[in-house]
């Protein structure tokens, strides 16, 4: 073996640009998400499975004129883009510190900073797959948005400003607690928010004052200023683009004061 | 170097100097500071007092500019566990200008039939290989192994031994933890035995173990190692453990042709007839225990 071996070793090292670092890092971990039978469950299944279930069947009345499938498709996208910013980021990060995988990629040549960029990536990546699986099949089942031409700017912006107040209570939980404990939290909060974040029960059917708050959470916010945009024509909803980009600006910087990379 | 961890100091004004192009072991009983030591020379940890160094770079200021130099084994884990071991080698190369061919290296570790089963499903000894491979795909001129052949079998920790010496051979620098006195004495140019957190001995194997400092002979029970003691020159030490083995040490750790004679008429006076003798160097591990104690380590 030795002879094999013999100048086969000699040091010629080098960080590659910062640029493909961070595409074959994002690519690892968007392959990761997507092998993950439960991550997929909660990106894709449940949002899926919502969307046909009170769609199809009148289990509930959503009022104010809508039909089920546009009422619901701005809230489904809410949920699917809370899914994998939060709830699957919060717990893919959280094993990852577990596992020691966040340290031994402070050993290499990819920086933090190229890390969270292959992170964003990889949550952009995976809501653009959802967006497209799901108009699709909101499509199929009858979907008619009334959306302004502005909607093609607003939309983007709502999910983008939705995903960075997400993506940092993700990382706030996961470099915080303990793997189970992100799990646990992460789970819950997605359940909880899934029934009072607007995404297929209406925020208009809680008393005043729980509307107010629950549509000042970021699920709400999103899910509510999907509608507007979506569903009631709305060009701009400026009260729930600036709830989300306040969120953004808390949860991040909460995460970059309190996150722990071991 | 002082490190410490709340009231615990896990490195008590540890010096040490590792030479380019060489292997430096460092040695030591659990919880004698080793991780620590390597993990602040990694850049992890910030020492609290003193200065360190690698590469002429301070680790944790110069991360930067080190972290493409270095690489890196853990003593567990780093690899996310669902990841197929080709795929995560793969990722890793992407990170450097001029990495080794990830198909290469994971043949060269003995895992090419392994290439896509996931790192939580190989054997421990597998993940140790597959950790190694990562440290080393970069072309570092500088590897830290921690503890690298822990749970290894007898095969993969001498083809891990082929590999370290290859590194070496081709001037990579490479700085290693272990627990195993054949390691360090096999492997390494420079051996630092390290306890509570202080280096307690330091030298190259030979050097540390000394030249012949033992000699052992066997015979017949219970013979008087009084008398035999008093038939030795002064300084010499005497002992029977276990019954029937002799070990006689001498002061300055050399045996001379005199002492040997003076333990053949002494048993030849007594009619016993040794069935062996031998004058040997003591091994690292005597000489670790020797330093370190006997007392089991938390």
């Amino acid at each position: 073996m030795t002879e094999v071996l013999e100048n086969k070793f000699q040091p010629a090292p080098g960080a590659a640009p910062l640029r493909r670092m961070v595409g074959a890092q994002a690519a690892l971990e968007t392959r990761q998400l997507l092998r993950n039978g439960e991550q997929l469950t909660l990106t894709l299944i449940i949002p899926l499975l919502l969307l046909a279930a009170f769609s199809l069947e009148p289990l509930i009345s959503f009022g104010g004129g809508y039909t089920r499938i546009d009422f619901l498709t701005p809230g489904v996208i809410a949920l699917a883009i809370m899914s994998t910013a939060f709830t699957s980021q919060a717990i893919a990060t959280g094993f990852e510190r577990r596992y020691g995988v966040l340290k031994r990629l402070g050993a290499t040549p990819l920086s933090r900073t190229g890390l969270i960029a292959a992170k964003t990536l990889t949550v952009i990546g995976v809501e653009l797959l959802q967006a497209i699986i799901i108009v699709g099949v909101a499509a199929a089942l009858g979907w008619s948005p009334d959306a302004s031409p502005a909607a093609i700017v607003v939309v983007p912006l709502l999910i983008l400003l939705g995903t960075a107040a997400f993506s940092g209570f993700a990382l706030l939980l996961a470099g915080t607690l303990r793997a189970e404990a992100t799990l646990a939290a992460a789970n819950l909060i997605y359940v909880v928010l899934l029934g009072v974040g607007g995404v297929v029960f209406s925020l208009d059917k809680f008393p005043v004052g729980a509307r107010s708050f629950l549509q000042a959470l970021p699920t709400g916010a999103l899910s509510t200023g999907l509608r507007d945009v979506l569903a009631n024509g709305i060009a701009f909803p400026v009260r729930d683009v600036l709830t989300l980009a306040v969120w953004a600006v808390i949860s991040i910087t909460l995460a970059a004061r309190y996150f722990r990379w071991e | 170097m002082v490190k410490r961890f709340g009231p615990v100091t896990a490195v008590d004004g540890l010096t040490l100097t590792a030479g380019a192009r060489q292997v430096t072991a460092i040695l030591g009983p659990n919880g004698a500071g080793k991780t620590t030591t390597i993990e602040v020379c990694e850049g992890y940890r910030k020492a609290d007092a003193g200065t360190v160094r690698v590469l002429g770079l301070d680790p944790v200021r110069d991360t930067a500019a080190l972290r493409p130099r270095v690489g890196v084994m853990l003593q567990s884990g780093g690899i996310p566990p669902a990841v197929p071991a080709g795929e995560y080698l793969k990722t890793l190369s992407r990170f450097h200008v001029k990495p080794h061919d990830p198909a290469w290296l994971l043949d060269i570790v003995g895992l090419s039939g392994s290439a896509k089963t996931p790192y939580k499903r190989l054997s421990g000894g597998q993940q140790q290989r597959l950790s190694l491979a990562a440290a080393v795909i970069g072309r570092p001129e500088l590897v830290f192994l921690d503890e690298p052949t822990a749970g290894m079998d007898p095969q993969a920790r001498h083809a891990t031994w082929d590999l370290i010496s290859a590194l070496r051979g081709d001037g990579v620098g490479v700085i290693l933890s272990t627990h195993y006195m054949e390691e360090a004495e096999q492997l390494a140019d420079h051996v630092i035995i390290i306890d509570h957190g202080r280096a307690v001995a330091a030298g190259s194997p030979s050097e540390l173990t000394g030249s012949a400092g033992q000699l052992r002979f066997r015979a017949e029970p219970a013979l008087d190692t009084d008398s035999l003691l008093s038939a030795l020159p002064p300084g010499s030490a005497a002992k029977e453990s276990p019954a029937g083995h002799y070990l006689i040490e001498v002061d300055g750790g050399v045996i001379q042709p005199a002492l040997l004679a003076a333990v053949t008429a002494w048993c030849a006076d007594r009619s016993v007839l040794p069935s062996s003798v031998r004058i040997e160097s003591r091994t690292l591990e005597d000489v670790f225990l020797e330093l370190t104690g006997r007392d089991l380590r938390a």
